[in-house]
């Protein structure tokens, strides 16, 4: 039974389309990577998941009493709100001091419980939300582009222990990043979006399908490279149709 | 007959009564960077004192109203082509201006808006003291129901729908409050310094806060004793009352960010 299942959806942001026709589904256990340019409705599609955003048409369907952890894209905390990571922990729902440190630990984050959340460095404070994320011993994590702002062995070495968090608990991982060439390579699927679902599948076939491709094929030779050698050969069952260059530089 | 009967422990009550609301929500409007729509939800109150001596109804009931609707209205239009900070200059200057105009209309009465503008705690009833200490009620039940989700919400909106909280939902849970709390307040220090007696206690309370919860009641504190110290100085030295309050929290605040600057880093 899939954790989420969005069929025929279409979403909208203050009034105009951003997503149509997806159509979308993960597995307990899987590992989703959703990649696309800036302005492509990958957050969107996101909100849509943990019900921040109702679809304009079309359903979504989470399963019975899905648990969902969520690890947002950044997490302004206002300076004048004094937090600790203890305290933070037991937001909304009261935790207990020992369930408290063993998710600050599986997140690789122990020592950090009684800091201020506002003096924990990027990495500090991803792996804190990572352990709020895990508290409710969720079937299904959600990661916003949650390595913004960490360096490269900074966010692989997050990447790494959400793999090793995966393997020991067992739950379905869904992801947004830029930084594809690392996250693809963890992925079991990855969904390419720009307005609606461009292509999808497992990393190698979606790295070298011509709509990915299209998307970000130039301009971004650095991340992509890696994928160019490797995979130099095209699939002709792709969705069909071109895309726009300028929504590459869409903001 | 009882204690109550003597005007200076009615005060004592009152400021105490309004104090004590004020201090948690004060914190709230910190956090959520409100304070200019708390300053202009009060000043637009004015209109609903307009009202209610207009109308015969009890002021309370009118300031109350007033006040919510101005807080709907600019949750509601904030993000249609304007800023908040200019809706909300727009709507409270011009529900004082309104409000003051419509004041000089009431006939027969020549009331004393400066009772409005700036409080009469001196001159607190029984009945005064019941309508205080049942709004900041209200509010305290409020704010300690909501409480979790109110942080979450304040916290991070996604955050929030994540765990099945309506943010919208809270921000008016805190609208309500900050309505009821200009209502209870208007008799005490007056429309024009109900949002020092949210703020300042919240902002004098912040160094030395770790949680939420403390920097709450350390707030309370703050505001407690501004209130019953402002009271004092201002039968001792003969000053305006409401304005004495804020005074003393102002040096409060002062001495609290004098002391974190010496112990400190």
């Amino acid at each position: 039974m899939s954790l989420i299942e969005i069929r025929q959806a279409a979403f909208r942001h203050s009034g105009s389309p951003v997503l149509t026709n997806v159509d979308f589904r993960i597995d307990s256990g899987e590992i989703v990577t959703v990649v696309g340019p800036n302005g492509s409705g990958k957050s969107t599609l996101l909100r849509g998941i943990i019900g921040a955003l109702s679809p304009s048409q079309g359903s979504v369907v989470r399963a019975e009493g899905l648990r969902i952890g969520y690890v947002p894209q950044k997490l302004h905390i206002d300076p004048t709100l004094p937090m600790t990571v203890r305290r933070f922990l037991s937001l909304p729902e009261k935790v207990a001091d020992d369930v408290a440190e063993q998710a600050l630990e599986r997140a690789g984050a122990g020592k950090l419980i009684d800091r201020q959340m506002a003096g924990l460095s990027g990495g500090q404070f991803q792996r804190v939300l990572l352990a709020r994320a895990l508290l409710s011993d969720p079937q299904l994590l959600i990661l916003d582009e949650a390595t913004q702002g960490l360096d490269q062995p900074g966010s692989a070495a997050f990447y790494r222990q959400i793999e090793d968090l995966r393997r020991s608990m067992g739950c379905a991982v869904l992801m947004v990043s830029h930084e594809l060439h690392v996250v693809m390579a963890a992925s079991d699927r990855v969904i390419c979006l720009n307005g609606h679902i461009c292509c999808e599948g497992a990393p190698e076939h979606v790295a070298s399908a011509p709509e990915y491709r299209a998307l970000f094929g130039s301009g971004t030779q650095g991340a992509l490279a890696l994928y160019r050698h490797e995979h130099n050969h095209t699939h002709g069952d792709g969705c069909g149709h071109e895309h726009d260059r300028q929504t590459e530089a869409a903001p | 007959m009882s204690f109550l009967d003597d005007f200076l422990v009615r005060a004592a009550l009152a400021g105490l009564g309004v104090a004590l609301a004020a201090a948690p929500l004060g914190c709230f409007v910190v956090w959520r960077r409100m304070a200019y729509f708390g300053d202009a939800t009060a000043h637009a109150s004015i209109l609903g004192v307009a009202l209610a001596l207009a109308l015969d109804l009890p002021v309370f009931g009118g300031v109350l109203l007033v006040a919510l609707l101005m807080a709907v209205t600019v949750s509601a239009v904030t993000g249609r082509g304007y800023g908040m900070d200019t809706m909300l200059g727009v709507m409270a200057h011009s529900a004082l201006a309104f409000g003051l105009v419509a004041v000089s209309f009431v006939p027969g009465v020549r009331i004393d808006l400066m009772a409005y503008l700036f409080g009469d705690i001196l001159a607190v009833s029984k009945y005064d003291l019941m309508v205080i200490w049942g709004g900041s009620a209200m509010v305290l039940g409020l704010l300690w129901w909501r409480w979790n989700a109110l942080l979450t919400a304040t916290l991070n909106p996604d955050l929030a729908y994540a765990a099945g909280i309506d943010p919208r939902r809270e921000q008016l849970v805190l609208t309500l409050a900050l309505a009821l709390v200009v209502a209870v307040a208007i008799k005490v220090v007056g429309v024009l310094l109900i949002a020092a007696m949210l703020i300042i206690p919240a902002a004098t309370a912040r160094p030395f806060a770790s949680t939420p919860e403390r920097m709450t009641l350390a707030a309370g504190a703050v505001g407690g004793v501004s209130a019953l110290g402002g009271l004092q100085i201002s039968f001792s030295a003969d000053l305006p009352t409401g304005p004495a309050i804020v005074c003393l929290a102002a040096v409060l605040f002062v001495l609290s960010n004098l002391g974190k600057a010496l112990i400190g880093r």
